[in-house]
């Protein structure tokens, strides 16, 4: 757990570093994330480090989001002053985007593997 | 006697206390999950449920919550870290679609990104709104981060990706199958692009390779987010 800890934790301050020099373009976690999974890809970093901190942090994940989620507090009057706005964008919106992922995928696929044959 | 009093009463107002109102009402929330199968019933949701009036009735300000569980809310950016792990797991059932998986996932974020805001805006949206609603297809610590950088709150951000998760997952796959999607990896794709961990739910109960796509486009949506939303920002 320890050794897992602590390279999550290093690549979380290389990424909040690089995130910086970048004048927060990207946010540091998520340049962390990219740069553990490829150092776990050029076997830099050993999966078996990381396998059982990184486990228990992303199965229980959710319950990390609740002290920001509960600061919803103080915008119940907005929130429920836009909910048209909301359900609408949000709605119209994931429907686009999971034909557009399935449809492009399914035609992509096709074509290699039409290619193939 | 007034000491002890005024002891409990610190207590009350400690770490501990919050800590365990946190855990408490989030524990509730699973066990609700797992007992009822309510897709609405979400541990977050529960735990907002409950957290939200219980502030508001004690007249505890949100400042000192938020304080008190520092510790919960430091953990979000390892996990995004940690992600990391998860996503290389999964990479043996890419071999061979690495491109057009980053192709289908790129449109597909630049389909949702520019959606969401065109409409928002369309309905007369503020930036703050705005802001909050671009990453709601990604997962909450990232679509937190997001709308933090941009002008956005974090908190809506995360109720917004649970609607968003929710009605994907409902819908999903009945939209997949109405335009006639039939591969596995197109299915969980769509799925965990759209709707992340709530979409990944239901891409699994259609197959393992439906599942661990669906998990793997979690985080690559994640990351074309994140990379797309400083262009559109401007619009914001």
């Amino acid at each position: 757990m320890i050794k897992g800890t602590f390279f999550i934790l290093l690549f979380y301050l290389l990424g909040e570093i690089i995130s910086l020099l970048l004048n927060g373009f990207i946010p540091g976690s998520v340049i962390g994330m990219v740069l553990l999974f490829l150092s776990l890809l050029l076997k830099i970093v050993r999966s078996e480090w990381l396998k059982k901190t990184a486990t228990v942090i992303t199965r229980n994940m959710a319950i990390f989001f609740v002290p920001a989620a509960v600061g919803l507090v103080a915008y119940i009057e907005l929130l429920s002053n836009s909910l048209v706005t909301i359900f609408s964008a949000i709605i119209i919106s994931t429907i686009l985007t999971i034909i557009v992922v399935g449809l492009v995928q399914q035609a992509l696929e096709n074509k290699i593997g039409a290619r193939k044959k | 006697m007034t000491n002890i009093v005024e002891n409990i009463g610190m207590l009350l107002s400690g770490e501990v206390f919050f800590l365990l109102l946190t855990l408490g009402s989030f524990l509730l929330g699973v066990l609700l999950y797992k007992r009822t199968k309510i897709p609405l019933l979400q541990p977050l949701l529960v735990s907002m449920i409950i957290i939200i009036p219980f502030l508001k009735i004690t007249g505890i300000e949100y400042q000192v919550f938020y304080e008190k569980t520092r510790l919960l809310s430091f953990m979000l950016g390892p996990s995004v870290v940690a992600l990391g792990y998860v996503l290389y797991e999964q990479i043996e059932h890419i071999r061979g679609n690495v491109i057009s998986i980053l192709t289908s996932v790129f449109v597909g974020s630049l389909v949702g990104i520019l959606s969401v805001v065109l409409i928002a805006k369309l309905f007369g949206a503020d930036r703050l709104l705005t802001a909050s609603l671009a990453p709601k297809s990604v997962t909450t610590p990232i679509a937190m981060n997001l709308a933090e950088n941009t002008g956005g709150v974090p908190s809506l951000a995360a109720v917004f990706v649970v609607i968003c998760g929710l009605f994907g997952g409902l819908v999903g796959p009945l939209i997949l199958r109405r335009i006639g999607v039939k591969s596995s990896i197109a299915k969980g794709l769509a799925l965990g692009s759209a709707s992340h961990a709530l979409g990944t739910v239901k891409a699994m109960e259609m197959g393992a390779l439906e599942g661990a796509i669906s998990g793997l486009a979690i985080g690559i949506m994640g990351v074309m987010t994140a990379l797309l939303i400083p262009f559109v920002e401007r619009f914001f």
